[in-house]
């Protein structure tokens, strides 16, 4: 593969900062979304195999919520968003002020549909504009979609364009989480983003222009 | 369901192993991915591929994985079980849309895709599908017992199922 050759530490370390960027953008809107303060861990940029991106979100069987779109223009890549269950929950009872809302209820409500898509939808944009400004390169997300169920099953799908290039995938992990006292409505919610392999050249070409 | 009295062999995603009873092989997270179990029923071998693309012919690089690809992934476990393909028997699960949106249409569409090509590189072996779970939109975990030849599947949503 020869993008093993071409990054060096110097330019991961540029888009871990690139990701820090917007993983921090996306830490101010989820806190003004939930009223409560929201810090992040300083993200990591792995290459990973896919089973290893998948041991990242908790492993195959773990049940999550997972937000998926795609990222369109100068580069393209796939953008997962993914809360365990119960995060995923408090989140909506945060959002829609109802404190009996149930996460676990099939089919899900739309009520709780539409608060956990909405909130990809503000996450990425904030993400994908502080990424794309700090880079240079002219990025947009597409509509988010939400699917509940098993990790594995969920994250396969956005691997799509990666597997065809290889049996690794460059992924940028990042994990926002509420502080404060240990709260009933406490928060962790984990951002991926993982180029694809189209757009090495592209990326990491920005990112020496700017180092 | 799933017995832990036997060691069960784990399959990653687009990876291939074999086994021979009293040991089971699995699989877990399927979604659009297809796991594909070839059995010899009098021997109790079988092996299980978990597939993530329909051809090798998607591949961008030279060297890959067989197991990814249902082409070459089927062809490789034929080998590797080592017997005549018209002894083996298959069992096929998966290829679920996890997603239901239109404008990554070939990302969503991978599951069907997936599904065809297992079947049509089946029946060029001949090889006979003797129980199938596929399609749909939730996440499979299965685990094959070659003693019994049954295919235990689970889903969040709908539960656990045998075939």
């Amino acid at each position: 593969m020869i993008y093993k050759n071409n990054i060096t530490p110097a330019l991961f370390d540029q888009l871990t900062e690139a990701g820090n960027i917007g993983a921090g953008n996306a830490a101010t809107s989820l806190s003004a979304i939930l009223g409560k303060k929201i810090e992040m861990k300083v993200p990591s940029v792995k290459m990973v195999s896919f089973d290893e991106m998948i041991d990242l979100a908790g492993g195959p069987e773990k049940e999550v919520a997972g937000i998926f779109l795609r990222i369109d223009g100068e580069i393209k890549g796939s953008m997962f968003f993914i809360l365990s269950l119960p995060q995923a929950e408090a989140c909506v009872r945060l959002m829609t002020d109802n404190p009996s809302f149930s996460i676990y209820t099939t089919p899900l409500s739309k009520i709780g549909f539409s608060a956990l898509q909405e909130i990809g939808n503000i996450l990425s944009g904030s993400y994908l504009s502080a990424f794309s400004d700090f880079t240079g390169i002219s990025l947009f997300p597409t509509v988010p979609s939400l699917c509940i169920d098993m990790a594995g099953a969920i994250i396969s799908q956005g691997l799509f364009e990666v597997s065809q290039a290889g049996d690794q995938a460059i992924v940028i992990d990042t994990v926002l989480s509420s502080i404060g006292k240990k709260e009933i409505l406490s928060i962790e919610a984990q951002f991926f983003v993982l180029p694809d392999p189209d757009s090495y050249d592209r990326l990491f070409e920005s990112l020496r222009e700017i180092q | 369901m799933i017995s832990i009295k036997h060691q069960v062999i784990k399959v990653g995603i687009g990876d291939l192993k074999t086994v021979t009873a009293p040991s089971r092989i699995s699989t877990a997270g399927l979604g659009s991915c297809v796991a594909v179990i070839l059995y010899h029923p009098s021997l109790k071998t079988a092996g299980l591929i978990h597939i993530m693309l329909p051809d090798s012919s998607l591949s961008r690089t030279q060297s890959y994985n067989p197991g990814k690809f249902a082409d070459t992934g089927i062809k490789e476990l034929i080998e590797r079980l080592g017997f005549p393909p018209s002894r083996l028997r298959a069992k096929i699960a998966g290829g679920a849309q996890m997603f239901q949106y239109e404008s990554f249409e070939d990302t969503m569409r991978i599951g069907p895709r997936n599904i065809d090509a297992v079947r049509i590189q089946l029946q060029l072996f001949q090889i006979p599908i003797t129980g199938e779970d596929v399609g749909g939109c939730s996440g499979r975990t299965i685990e094959f017992d070659p003693s019994s030849c049954k295919l235990y599947i689970r889903t969040i949503k709908v539960g656990e199922s045998i075939i």
